[in-house]
């Protein structure tokens, strides 16, 4: 739905609802932090700034679809081989995941502490690298994003800080004798 | 009790429709944005099943730092998206042919 609707608004709105959908199924699998952070982040910040900039940009609705039996073949194709290959794979193979070797952070068991107490004990001790990247990751994003959509218009009177606050040039120093006043 | 395969044939379909919406849409770039953070999240299915059925947490660490890095990439396409609307007019995909390639 979020593909094949035509209003772009109510794309965003099906993708919230994936989001939701998702956000069950990491509750399921027993990573409620990564629910929580994911109805945070996602429904929270990036769907509504995708809102925000779909109503924005205010594009026009053209529901004239004479272009989409163009590239309706090529997309259709590609997407039913990715589907294909990939539920062949899945029902055809056996993981055992009893074989594979845990290469790092072995749990014992989930259970003893939670989620959140579990993944902040692992993710600030060895993975504190990849932790501060990414926080620089979201510095650069951020930067990035005020600086691309920051413009000068022309016409808008702003207050020039060191004009304001320079005063040479603006003060006069007069000698004033006892008993006169200052001319002005 | 639900199977590992269940989760990786959502996770499969989930990511095939990132990819038809990308291959579909040819009207506006921000579809194609949605579709990339479909496919994102099909990704993280993927990590976290796996970090449940393997008893490991490495898979949901490194899922946080997919959202990380995906609402990252939201943040700048979104703002790439809202300067070219201001320079070009439009964002349809087939009006971007500037480079006459």
């Amino acid at each position: 739905m979020v593909i094949s609707t035509k209003n772009p608004v109510h794309s965003v709105l099906f993708l919230i609802l994936a989001f939701l959908n998702a956000a069950g199924i990491f509750v399921i699998l027993h990573a409620e932090f990564l629910a929580m952070i994911l109805i945070i982040v996602y429904v929270g910040a990036v769907a509504v700034l995708f809102l925000f900039v779909v109503m924005m940009l205010d594009f026009k609705t053209s529901l004239e679809k004479d272009n989409i039996l163009q590239y309706m073949p090529i997309g259709l194709l590609i997407g039913l081989v990715f589907i294909a290959e990939l539920v062949i794979v899945l029902i055809n193979t056996r993981l055992d995941l009893s074989n594979i070797q845990i290469l790092s952070n072995p749990l014992d068991n989930f259970s003893d502490q939670s989620n959140t107490e579990a993944i902040g004990s692992i993710l600030y001790t060895n993975y504190v690298l990849y932790f501060q990247l990414s926080g620089v990751i979201l510095l650069v994003a951020m930067v990035g994003s005020i600086v691309l959509t920051l413009r000068d218009r022309e016409g808008v009177k702003r207050q020039i800080v060191s004009e304001q606050v320079d005063r040479k040039g603006k003060i006069e120093l007069v000698d004033v004798k006892s008993g006169d006043g200052v001319d002005i | 009790m639900i199977e590992l395969n269940q989760f990786l044939i959502l996770s499969a379909l989930l990511f095939s429709i990132g990819v038809i919406g990308i291959f579909l849409n040819r009207k506006n770039v921000i579809i194609i944005l949605m579709s990339i953070e479909i496919i994102l999240l099909a990704v993280n299915i993927n990590l976290i099943a796996f970090s449940y059925f393997l008893n490991d947490l490495t898979g949901q660490i490194f899922s946080l730092f997919v959202l990380t890095v995906a609402a990252a990439e939201a943040a700048i396409g979104l703002a790439i998206l809202v300067i070219y609307n201001r320079n070009a007019g439009s964002i349809e995909i087939e009006k971007i042919n500037t480079l006459k390639g």
